[in-house]
C-alpha cells in the first residue's frame, strides 16, 4: 500500500521488535520487554499480536487469523484484511495452507508443522499478577524460580472446588524453569503447546512483553500428583459437523432456551462438513 | 568459632545519622531462646532483620552454621540460597499476622505455602501436613478452608506460627509476636510458642519490649540501648540482678501485678 512501509511497522521498530523475539527464543517462557508502538487499533484487540506479525511475516508468507476459534469475527477479519493490505500478503482461512497464524483464545484443531509460527495475542504476559501485586517481586519470583505461591492457588482451588478449576489462562511450566501464562486459552489447547512442531510466539501490547516457546519445547500444565491435570471440554458433539474431540463453544440460538453446541475452530468444522459431503 | 548457630560481630548499621546497630555481637545457641529487649528505637528489630539477612549492615558479619556444620556468611550469600534458607531452615514470625498471611487464601493454603515452595506437590500430604499443624496451634481443623480474614487477632497470630513451623525450621525470628493481644489472648500464645519451641528444639530469637514476655519464653536476655548491647545474660540473672543502670530502670519500671 501506498505511503506506508511494508506491514506497516518501519523497518526500524521491526528490528527492536525482533531483538526481543531471538532473546525470549533464546529463553523460553521469560517475558522480554520491547517498545510497544501505538497501531491502529485498541488495546485488548490484539496490539501485541499484530506487531509480532509485522515483524515475521515476509511477502511469501500467507497469514490466517483466528479470534475464538474463529475466522469470520470482527477482530480476525479486520486483521487479516490490515496485513492484506498493508503487507500484501495472501491470506487464508485454512490451518493447513497458513505459514503465520495469529491467534486469540484459541490453537487451531489441525496438528501444526515446522514450517508455521504461531503468534498468540496476549492480554496478561505475568502469571503471577493475582498473586504478587508488585511486579518487581514476580520479576525475582521467575528470576529464583520461586513459584510456590502458584500452587496455593491451586490448592485454593481444590480446598474450594474440589478440583483445579482453571478453564482458561492455565499457568505452565515451559522448559522446566519458567512459569509462563498461555495467555487466554482454553486448558483443552494446553496439551498442544507441548513439544508443539511450530514456533510460538507471544505478544502483550499494552503491558509491552514478549516471550516464546521454541518448536519441541516441553510446556507442562502445573497440577498435583493425586489432582493431576485435565483438559475439559463440553460433553456433547459438535451440532454440525459432528466431533466428539474438538473444543465446543455453546451458542443460545433464541431467548427460550435453545442451545447448540458448535466447534469453536471454525475452520476444522467446515473442512469435516467438506469430507462429509 | 564456637558452636553457635547464628554468631553477629561487630554489627553496625546507620540510617542517616542514625546508629541504629554500634557493633552489635550476638550468638544464638541451638535449642535455645534468646530475647532481645529494650526500648522501641533501641536497635532490636533492626537486629533481628540484619541477623536474619533482611538488611545488609554497614560493618560486620553474620554467621549461620548449616545442618552440615559448614559456616556460611549470611550476607554474602546469593539470593536463591537465603530464600530457600527463609523458606526451609529459617522462619520469620511478625508482629502484624496480616502482613505475612495471604489474607484472600484459606487457612489450610497459609499453611501449606511453604511446603509447596519447598516442593510439595501432592495435594493430600499437604493438606493433612496443614491440618495436623492447625491442631499443633489449637486451630480447630473445621476452619482449615476459612479465610484468615474470619479468624481473630490470637488466631491469626497462631495461625502465622503454624505456616512458620510447618517446614520444621531450625532458626525463628520473632519480632513482638504477642504485640497487639489482650493479655489472656497473649498468656495462651506464649504458652503455645514456649511448648513448641521446647518440644521441637528450635532456636529463637526473640524481640521483644516487654520483659515479662521475655522472662516467661527467654533462656538468655540482651538489653539494648541506642544501638548497643549494654548487658548480657541468663534472663533470671538479668531479670533479677540487673547491673547496668539501663536493665535496672528497665526491671524496676515493670508494674507488679
Amino acid at each position: 500500500m501506498k505511503g506506508y512501509n511494508f506491514a506497516y511497522l518501519d523497518e526500524q521498530t521491526k528490528r527492536m521488535l525482533r531483538r526481543a523475539l531471538l532473546k525470549a527464543v533464546a529463553i523460553p517462557g521469560h517475558q522480554i520487554p520491547f517498545g510497544a508502538r501505538e497501531m491502529p487499533l485498541p488495546y485488548g484487540w490484539g496490539t501485541g499480536g499484530i506487531q509480532v506479525t509485522a515483524s515475521v511475516i515476509g511477502r511469501g508468507d500467507t497469514l490466517k487469523v483466528i479470534d475464538q476459534g474463529a475466522d469470520d469475527t470482527t477482530n480476525a477479519v479486520s486483521i487479516r484484511r490490515f496485513f492484506a493490505k498493508t503487507a500484501g500478503v495472501r491470506t487464508t482461512t485454512r490451518t493447513a495452507e497458513a505459514t503465520v497464524i495469529q491467534t486469540r483464545h484459541r490453537i487451531p484443531e489441525t496438528p501444526l508443522t515446522d514450517a508455521q509460527i504461531i503468534v498468540y495475542q496476549v492480554p496478561q504476559p505475568e502469571p503471577l499478577y493475582k498473586l504478587e501485586p508488585s511486579r518487581t517481586e514476580t520479576r525475582r519470583m521467575h528470576a529464583l524460580a520461586d513459584y510456590g505461591a502458584m500452587h496455593v492457588k491451586l490448592y485454593e482451588q481444590v480446598a474450594r472446588y474440589g478440583q483445579i478449576a482453571i478453564s482458561y489462562d492455565y499457568p505452565v511450566m515451559v522448559n522446566g524453569r519458567h512459569l509462563m501464562a498461555p495467555s487466554p486459552i482454553p486448558a483443552f489447547d494446553n496439551p498442544k503447546m507441548h513439544r508443539m512442531k511450530a514456533l510460538q510466539l507471544f505478544g502483550a501490547g499494552r503491558e509491552k512483553r514478549i516471550y516464546a516457546v521454541p518448536p519441541y519445547t516441553e510446556v507442562v500444565s502445573l497440577d498435583f500428583e493425586d489432582y493431576p491435570f485435565r483438559a475439559g471440554r463440553a460433553p456433547h458433539a459438535c451440532a454440525l459437523c459432528g466431533d466428539t474431540a474438538s473444543y465446543l463453544d455453546e451458542v443460545v440460538t433464541d431467548d427460550r432456551g435453545g442451545r447448540m453446541f458448535v466447534c469453536s475452530d471454525t475452520n476444522h468444522c467446515a473442512t469435516r462438513r467438506e469430507r462429509a459431503a | 568459632m564456637s558452636e553457635a548457630l547464628l554468631s553477629g560481630r561487630g554489627l553496625t548499621l546507620r540510617f542517616g545519622t542514625i546508629t541504629a546497630l554500634d557493633g552489635v555481637d550476638a550468638d544464638l545457641w541451638p535449642g535455645e531462646v534468646l530475647a532481645v529487649v529494650g526500648e522501641s528505637g533501641s536497635g532490636k528489630t533492626t537486629l533481628l532483620n540484619v541477623l536474619a539477612g533482611r538488611l545488609r549492615p554497614d560493618a560486620g558479619h553474620v554467621w549461620y552454621r548449616e545442618p552440615d556444620g559448614h559456616v556460611a556468611d549470611v550476607h554474602a550469600m546469593p539470593l536463591p540460597v537465603l530464600r530457600r534458607l527463609h523458606r526451609s531452615d529459617w522462619g520469620f514470625v511478625q508482629q502484624d499476622p496480616r502482613a505475612a498471611l495471604r489474607m484472600d487464601v484459606s487457612a489450610g493454603g497459609n499453611v501449606g505455602e511453604r511446603l509447596m515452595a519447598a516442593g510439595a506437590r501432592h495435594y493430600g500430604h499437604i493438606r493433612e501436613e496443614a491440618a495436623r499443624w492447625l491442631e499443633e496451634v489449637e486451630i480447630d481443623v473445621a476452619r482449615m478452608d476459612d479465610r484468615p480474614s474470619t479468624f481473630s487477632g490470637g488466631m491469626l497470630q497462631r495461625l502465622q506460627i503454624a505456616r512458620t513451623l510447618v517446614t520444621h525450621p531450625r532458626v525463628v525470628f520473632m519480632d513482638e509476636p504477642t504485640g497487639g493481644l489482650d493479655v489472656s489472648v497473649q498468656a495462651r500464645l506464649l504458652d503455645l510458642i514456649r511448648t513448641l519451641v521446647r518440644r521441637l528444639g528450635i532456636a529463637v530469637v526473640l524481640v521483644t519490649h516487654d520483659l515479662a514476655v521475655a522472662r516467661l519464653l527467654a533462656g538468655r536476655i540482651m538489653v539494648m540501648q541506642r544501638g548497643r548491647v549494654v548487658e548480657d545474660g541468663l534472663a533470671d540473672q538479668v531479670l533479677d540482678d540487673p547491673r547496668h543502670p539501663y536493665t535496672q530502670l528497665l526491671v524496676s519500671s515493670v508494674l507488679a501485678a
